[in-house]
């Protein structure tokens, strides 16, 4: 029926000219990835620096005192201060005031040059477990670097551990951040935006009018959907811009590959946008539902920030029905692997089948309306 | 004895638009004065202006003895607010609503409830007092606010399409509350786009393009323009052109004989 | 104050016959505690190990035994080809891959140094780092045994070393402490921060809302018709949010007990105190929010915004060492750090008034600053 396809056209001029005249609003939404890219880009480091560390050295010699310039010479570190008993550096932990405390014990050169073993205890604030072992680490390093120089173990046999980082040799943050943030961006702009303006229609009474309209349902979805999805294209573009010029992060696969993984995972979040809007009474509900319901899984359950694997054997599964991880699984391996769709097929088709169940359940709520 | 409402040269503007160009006009006490003009030509701002939500760009204008600039709070203190939008909590009981407004506009605990039995007997709402807002019909709605906004007994009483979507029976009977107020001494300011409605006034102003085309009796001002009708008063004044063509449409239809003396025109 | 008590009680019968509200209230600390204070680690469990060993040499076997012995690495696949190792990495089948060279036993015996090579999957960043400072530590470990064994009257280096003592050796025994986390427990550290994600979500984001939509309903221009002042006003919408926020941290602190185990070490009413005060300026910035937000939806697009770039800057999930200087500079200003950092202080560690002086005072400034801001920018009567 030729009839429909103009109804469909005008409904999405309709749309479109929404979108353009709420100026605030599409302000927010282009800016805003921009800005969440260059925010994430420069601030967000898993790196360790500066840690600030304290010595315990009740009876400084000329190793300590060597040990502790080590220490001012390496741009790593922050000497704090020296204090006499490992009782005081309690309170600055509490303030946090240092992050790592080197402690000598007494007699320290002396037991060395007797060829006994000398002590010393390294100890981090570790209610950061994971900063706090690094920190160790790096302090441990340095203690060991003076160890191998005035030549302890020179005879002892030693394994050398060559390591690369693949994908990612300098293990720089930003590189992990930047396909996650797209899937971020991509589900603010497609699940909350659809889920807001469907309901806000919903709740002024014009979806009824649509609905008494020659448009059949499936239309109204399309027709709705269509300027968020341009909008997610511009969105994706931006960012990638930002991350290739500003970050330099590597772009090792198809772009174009990229692009329609990105548009497919656009659609998933706006039908799941529809789905919101359409189970939820009010505007208001709408909003806090896709709020909590998208934005707090994608950033959470999907890998973005905290890896899959860390996670506890019963929540792994959950993260299955979160769609942003399987588009960040896709955008990872194009931009930081380079593979393509032979070893990516798993997720794609993972992300079409949400597609096609959301779509079902979005469109199937719409129709009771009409019988 | 000084007018209830002074305006003079009131003006606001917003970047390059004049929204109301210099108007003036004075209400005298007691008297129930109609604000008309089409969607857009600054009514909303200068009712805005008056009430203290808006600031002039200049000009000046007293309301109940005080400047809206210079003694807001004692404006506010000396008027009442009624708005087509709503001006109750819909979550909220009747009661409450009454409670609430009473307690913000510094009325005691005792008068409150005195008032409050008042209000309920006089609208007959004795069986809904503890029922929400927003399950009272849209007519019940209305004069509950109109009530609500007389409850501290304010010498202005502001209302901005007050009549909205309601059916002419209750729409009498509010009218019939504004004269009551009227009666007592309470200036009311109303906007209406029900020209119907404007025959009832004791005066009329009709803003085009944000300045005062007609303003006085709607007898006057029919007598001004040769027409039988407000209606069509209006219609000459808002859309010049279109006086041209026969058969005006506007809200309400055209009442037969000019009616010279304010009241409830039986239809 | 008659008009702020009516108005207070206004308030809460909105609240409470708010069911989104109230649900949501219920839903966040649960949602956010149950999920989130699980997702939000980066441990590392087992790494997936694909081994090339071309030696078969009874210490490349040893090596790869250690390795697994650990509970760290999970040997999964085994070939003599790396091609295929990095094939099985490109397939996300593995994490890292052992790879060592023909001759390793032959070198270690005769030179004291054999080299093997570790490929660490690092598509998923934290962890690989993770990963390589576990290898290194077996591979250390495993070191110094074979240094004993190869040359048993050689003292060794590495960490927690049991050393032969000979003259003229020295040796520096390092011992590794970790204090307030001996098990090195992730989810303790986050939960502090989660704690704060909830009571800021509800200070500032559903603030902004709750005066935006009586905006939106046209129910704010009859209120500011009426004489009550400004200040009234504005505390009137302020304080049951306040308290809200309050009741909602102590709902997640006692799921946290209850459920996750969290440490209380500290005084409880220095977090409430610390809390209460965090609040003004949540409060304040909902408060400004609403004043620039036309509609709900934008009231809420702007404070997801802030609060976005407040939660990531905030050492909440990255450490604020970690950051670039400017972006320390930045942090520094940001009430939720402070709070934070007063939330673990006196959870984690125990820390006392005088230890979180700086924290409070600095709340107490940014509070009274935001809010003051806030407040003037709140006008009844548009310019």
């Amino acid at each position: 029926m030729p009839r429909h396809t103009p109804a469909l056209v005008a409904f999405m001029v309709k749309e479109v000219r929404h979108l353009l005249r709420d100026r605030q609003t599409l302000s927010i939404l282009l800016l805003l990835p921009l800005a969440q890219v260059l925010l994430f880009g420069f601030a967000l480091r898993n790196d360790v620096n500066d840690i600030r560390v304290v010595f315990v050295d009740p009876a400084p010699d000329y190793v300590t005192r060597a040990l502790r310039g080590r220490f001012v010479g390496n741009g790593r570190f922050e000497v704090v201060g020296t204090v006499a008993t490992t009782r005081a550096v309690e309170p600055l932990f509490r303030r946090a005031a240092a992050d790592v405390a080197v402690a000598f014990e007494p007699g320290f050169a002396a037991r060395l040059a007797e060829g006994n073993p000398a002590r010393l205890h390294v100890i981090s604030d570790a209610s950061d477990p994971n900063t706090g072992s690094r920190m160790q680490a790096y302090a441990t390093a340095v203690i060991n670097g003076y160890e191998a120089e005035i030549g302890a173990g020179r005879d002892g046999a030693r394994i050398v551990m060559q390591s690369r980082m693949q994908f990612n040799p300098e293990l720089k943050s930003v590189n992990l951040f930047v396909p996650g943030l797209i899937a971020l961006v991509l589900t603010l702009v497609s699940a909350l935006m659809t889920a807001i303006s469907l309901s806000r229609e919903k709740e002024r009474g014009t979806l009824e009018v649509l609905l008494v309209s020659p448009l059949r349902p499936w239309q109204i979805i399309i027709g709705k959907v269509l300027p968020y999805l341009i909008l997610a294209f511009a969105n994706v573009s931006t960012a990638l811009l930002v991350a290739w010029l500003v970050f330099a992060v590597p772009f090792r696969g198809s772009l174009v590959l990229l692009l329609a993984a990105s548009t497919l995972y656009t659609m998933v979040g706006l039908a799941l946008g529809v789905l919101i809007a359409s189970r939820t009474s009010s505007q208001r509900a709408a909003m806090l539902g896709a709020l909590l319901g998208t934005m707090l899984p994608s950033t959470l359950l999907s890998g973005m920030i905290f890896p899959i694997g860390s996670m506890p054997g019963w929540l792994q599964p959950v993260t299955l029905i979160v769609p942003a991880r399987w588009f960040i699984v896709v955008a990872r391996g194009i931009m930081l692997k380079g593979v393509g769709l032979a070893e990516l097929h798993e997720p794609l088709l993972v992300l079409t089948g949400m597609l096609v169940v959301f779509l079902v359940l979005a469109i199937r709520s719409f129709k009771p309306r009409l019988a | 004895m000084s007018a209830a409402i002074e305006v003079h040269d009131l003006t606001r503007r917003f970047g390059t638009f004049t929204a109301v160009d210099a108007i003036s006009f004075d209400v005298a006490e007691g008297e129930v004065f109609g604000f008309l003009g089409a969607n857009g030509a600054g009514k909303t701002t200068a009712i805005k202006m008056l009430i203290g939500l808006l600031a002039p760009t200049s000009g000046d204008a007293r309301v109940a003895g005080f400047d809206v600039m210079t003694q807001s709070e004692d404006v506010r203190r000396h008027i009442g607010y009624m708005s087509q939008r709503f001006s109750l909590y819909d979550d909220l009981t009747v009661r409450e609503n009454i409670a609430l407004f009473g307690g913000v506009y510094g009325l005691t605990d005792a008068a409150v409830r005195d008032r409050e039995r008042a209000l309920l007997e006089d609208l007959q709402l004795g069986h809904a007092a503890d029922a929400r807002v927003e399950s009272l019909p849209l007519g019940w709605k209305q004069k509950l606010a109109f009530s609500v906004a007389l409850l501290h007994e304010p010498s202005v009483i502001f209302l901005d399409e007050p009549t909205g979507g309601v059916d002419p029976i209750t729409r009498r009977q509010f009218w019939e509350m504004i004269y009551a107020a009227a009666n007592r001494g309470t200036t009311v300011f109303v906007t209406t786009h029900y020209l119907d409605e404007a025959e009832y006034c004791n005066r009329v102003s009709i803003m085009v393009d944000g300045r005062i085309a007609a303003l006085g009796t709607p007898q006057e001002l029919k007598q001004q323009f040769h027409e039988r009708s407000l209606d069509e008063v209006f219609v000459r004044l808002a859309r010049p052109d279109a006086g041209q063509q026969a058969g005006t449409m506007s809200a309400g239809s055209s009442p037969e004989e000019s009616v010279s003396a304010p009241g409830p025109t039986p239809r | 104050m008659r008009a702020l008590r009516v108005l207070l009680r206004k308030e809460f019968l909105q609240i409470f016959r708010d069911r989104v509200l109230l649900g949501m209230l219920i839903v966040l600390p649960v949602v956010q505690l149950l999920l989130l204070a699980n997702a939000a680690t980066f441990e590392v469990r087992s790494a997936r190990l694909y081994v090339v060993d071309r030696d078969h040499s009874t210490m490349s076997r040893a090596l790869v035994n250690r390795l697994a012995a650990s509970g760290r690495f999970l040997p999964v696949a085994a070939s003599p080809s790396v091609a295929r190792a990095h094939s099985a990495m490109l397939n996300r089948e593995i994490d890292v891959i052992l790879s060592i060279p023909h001759d390793f036993e032959r070198d270690l015996v005769r030179t004291r140094r054999g080299a093997v090579q570790l490929i660490f999957n690092a598509e998923d960043g934290a962890a690989a780092g993770v990963t390589q400072s576990y290898a290194a530590r077996i591979l250390a470990r495993y070191s110094s045994e074979v240094g004993a064994e190869v040359a048993p009257r050689v003292a060794t280096v590495g960490v927690s070393t049991m050393p032969a003592p000979k003259p003229g050796r020295a040796v520096i025994d390092v011992r590794q402490r970790g204090w307030y986390n001996p098990e090195l427990n992730y989810r303790d550290f986050m939960v502090p921060a989660i704690l704060v994600v909830l009571v800021t979500i509800i200070g500032t984001l559903l603030t902004a809302m709750n005066i935006v939509r009586e905006k939106e309903a046209g129910t704010l221009d009859q209120l500011n018709v009426t004489p009550i002042s400004r200040a009234t006003f504005i505390a009137a919408k302020l304080i049951p949010l306040w308290s809200l926020a309050l009741l909602d941290l102590a709902i997640g602190l006692g799921i946290a007990w209850l459920v996750l185990d969290l440490p209380i070490r500290g005084n409880l009413l220095l977090v409430f105190g610390g809390a209460a005060i965090y609040l003004v300026g949540a409060l304040g910035i909902g408060l400004w929010v609403s004043t620039v937000a036309g509609t709900q939806q934008q009231a809420m697009f702007v404070a997801y915004a802030i609060l976005l770039i407040y939660l990531l800057m905030s050492g909440l999930f990255t450490p604020v060492s970690g950051m670039p200087v400017w972006a320390q500079w930045v942090a520094q200003a940001s009430p939720v750090m402070h709070f934070t950092q007063l939330m673990r202080a006196v959870l984690l560690k125990g820390a006392g008034f005088r230890d979180v002086l700086h924290e409070l005072l600095m709340l107490t400034g940014i509070g009274v600053l935001v809010m003051t801001l806030a407040v003037r920018q709140y006008r009844k009567r548009a310019a």
